[in-house]
């Protein structure tokens, strides 16, 4: 029993999400029908495929105990930029490339004021958000469309899903959730990921452990940074097309994500694997609202916001009871 | 004569330890700048009886922006953020132009309707609506930060996002245009030749300045900001300084989206307020105040609110578009930042004070 206890307390806000999604899931199938059609339930994945990976990129961070707002606006200047130099007839695989060397880039800038500088995350990471999107407009103030043949090929090629008939995802969709199944396994199996979560906890007795916090902090806010560039790809795969104003507020999106999918937005408690449900949970309610049709879509906004204050609630609940286990 | 000599160097000194000092600084470089490459910049005329030019529109555009930031300063002060000012301004503008809207409650509406100049309610009553509701917000947000424990950037991020979504369920989706002349009076009115938004920024700076150095107020906040536990143990109730703070903060962002919503004619949920956070905040850390808390100045923040006015406005004189310009104001934050750090402010005591005594070694010797 004491064993099931703990489980139960370690993985509580986890299982709480998950139970939570199945059950707004189960609702929304009650009240239309063509939910339950396994294609809609994947389309959660196709749509939300760049949501899943900053959310991903986002819960490393949060688990460091750190924060990234410049997630979206990183999305609209990869968005734009690719699209800029696509229409150069540059390769799409070198494009591709650069943008992820860019994406890199910013977030490894980023890491390096935070820590060496001793700047706070948020301020660092909103400048980030706004010089992004600054850059963005910089380099094209109206949208840019994408006739590349490989961001075609890569956009329109479906996936046919074993075991089901007539279901199929996209390629960029895989793409979410192979670095899911990456980025957990780094969060959990190294010494890496052991780091992340200790920097998290206790910053102050991580480095008196000795363990390589600048390395480590300035590393996840790089991976940070890789997420939203390769999120940027995706989306603009998605819409074959780039502009400034694409994502808006998407950051807040992938917050309330690794907030429902159980990581505490202290640091060093959650899980990566509860961010996928987050974001599905997330999805959910747009679809809904999608086949409701006469509720606006501003009312996702204000559901989003009162699903991850009432998460966060849950959480500090949780935790104040371990605590005084 | 000697004595004269010390009193004024220390005059300067004091001057130069002065919250106020760098903020006065940048704003003169800026001029100096305006001064070479935009020589219209400084033209002041009289239309209609009214001041007219740049430097007016700096102040009267300037206007909503220095509420802001005046109320930002408080937040930051206590070692937190808002970063909902720019929603609370939405909200707080919708509120009017809705309570305007003289079809309110009515099914059917025609365009003969809408566009009178009559108002649904009586403006008092939206006045305080207008205020009422930014308040609330602030409220809101002070009571997550203080009672529930919520990161303050955490917090206030969900009434960011979400508060665009309320201010949207308030005009039910549209723009609002308000046709109801008198509730101009508080964007484009004129006392004496000068805006009115001057009038009401001079009155809430008169009044907060007052609150916060006639009364322990101040001391409160500041302390909160250097060390919240501390504070605590030494009997002061962190939670509602804390709580006060956010409210006065949304109250703030309530009268700018009032100036802004009567100034634009119209109620935009989406655009209004856009990229106010950015802007305040900016101002806040050009002002000196730290983004860790602690000592703060409402008027340092009020010139830095003006030199990011200014600066605006010089780069669309130059012609730079308001979309990159944010790009711009980000790097600004930052090297601001990095400027007002402990270390770089070493370095530049350590330069002045290598002067003086430099200085007086040569006087010795004479």
């Amino acid at each position: 029993m004491p064993k099931i206890k703990k489980f139960l307390f370690i993985n509580g806000p986890l299982l709480a999400t998950i139970l939570i999604f199945i059950i707004v899931y189960m609702i929304g199938g009650q009240l239309y029908p063509a939910m339950k059609k396994p294609q809609v339930f994947f389309n959660l994945f196709i749509n939300n495929a760049s949501l899943l990976i900053i959310s991903i990129g986002m819960a490393l961070v949060v688990l460091m105990g750190g924060i990234d707002l410049s997630v979206s606006g990183m999305i609209a200047l990869t968005s734009v930029a690719s699209a800029a130099l696509l229409q150069l007839n540059i390769h799409p695989v070198v494009v591709m490339l650069l943008m992820l060397l860019m994406g890199v880039a910013l977030g490894c800038a980023m890491g390096c004021i935070i820590h060496y500088l001793k700047v706070e995350a948020f301020v660092v990471t909103l400048m980030g958000l706004f010089f992004a999107r600054g850059m963005a407009y910089v380099i094209n103030r109206s949208s840019i469309t994408i006739s590349d043949e490989f961001y075609r090929y890569l956009a329109l090629t479906k996936i046919p899903l074993p075991f089901f008939e007539n279901v199929s995802v996209y390629i960029p969709t895989l793409a979410g959730i192979v670095l899911l199944i990456i980025v957990f396994i780094i969060a959990r199996f190294t010494f890496f990921g052991r780091t992340v979560y200790a920097i998290g906890k206790n910053e102050q007795s991580a480095l008196l452990m000795g363990m390589p916090v600048a390395r480590t902090k300035i590393a996840v806010y790089s991976i940070s940074g890789f997420c939203s560039a390769l999120a940027g790809i995706v989306f603009s795969i998605s819409l074959l097309s780039g502009f400034g104003g694409y994502a808006k507020s998407m950051e807040m999106d992938a917050i309330a994500s690794v907030v429902i999918g159980g990581t505490a937005l202290t640091g060093g408690q959650g899980n990566v694997i509860g961010t996928l449900f987050g974001v599905l949970i997330n999805g959910t309610i747009v679809t809904i609202l999608q086949f409701n049709g006469t509720l606006t879509s501003w009312w996702t906004r204000i559901g989003v916001g009162v699903l991850t204050l009432i998460f966060i609630g849950i959480q500090s609940l949780f935790y104040l009871k371990k605590k005084r286990d | 004569m000697a004595t004269n000599s010390e009193k004024k160097a220390s005059l300067l000194t004091r001057f130069r330890k002065s919250p106020v000092f760098w903020p006065l600084v940048a704003l003169v470089i800026i001029l100096i700048f305006d001064g070479i490459y935009a020589p219209g910049f400084f033209k002041i005329g009289i239309v209609e009886g009214h001041l007219y030019g740049n430097l007016i529109d700096v102040i009267n555009n300037g206007a909503p922006l220095i509420l802001v930031a005046i109320g930002m300063t408080m937040v930051i002060a206590t070692e937190g953020v808002d970063l909902s000012v720019g929603a609370v301004i939405a909200i707080s503008a919708a509120m009017g132009a809705v309570l305007i809207n003289p079809a309110l409650g009515n099914e059917l509406i025609s365009n003969e309707i809408l566009t009178q100049n009559i108002s649904h309610t009586p403006l008092p009553l939206i006045v305080l609506a207008n205020l009422g509701a930014g308040t609330a917000c602030g409220l809101f947000n002070g009571f997550l930060v203080s009672r529930v424990k919520i990161q303050p950037m955490v917090a206030t991020l969900i009434l960011m996002v979400a508060g665009r979504g309320l201010a949207q369920l308030i005009t039910n989706g549209q723009i609002m245009t308000i046709y109801y002349t008198p509730y101009f009076w508080f964007g484009n009115g004129f006392i004496i030749g000068i805006p009115v938004a001057v009038y009401i920024v001079i009155a809430v700076l008169i009044a907060a300045t007052l609150l916060v150095r006639k009364t322990s107020i101040g001391l409160f906040v500041e302390s909160v900001g250097v060390n919240a536990k501390s504070t605590f143990f030494s009997g002061i109730s962190e939670k509602n300084v804390k709580l006060i703070a956010y409210t006065f903060s949304g109250f703030c962002a309530a009268i700018a989206g009032l100036i802004l919503s009567s100034y634009a004619h119209s109620a935009d949920a989406n655009n209004i307020g856009a990229d106010y956070e950015l802007d305040a905040i900016l101002s806040v850390v050009i002002g000196g105040t730290l983004m860790a808390g602690g000592r703060f100045s409402l008027l340092a923040s009020v010139i830095g609110a003006v030199v990011i006015r200014t600066f605006t406005i010089t780069m669309y004189t130059v012609g730079v578009p308001a979309n990159a310009l944010t790009a711009a104001k980000a790097v600004l934050v930052l090297l601001v930042i990095l400027l007002y750090s402990d270390q770089s402010r070493r370095l530049i005591n350590k330069l002045f004070d290598r002067g003086k005594s430099k200085k007086e070694s040569d006087d010795a010797k004479n």
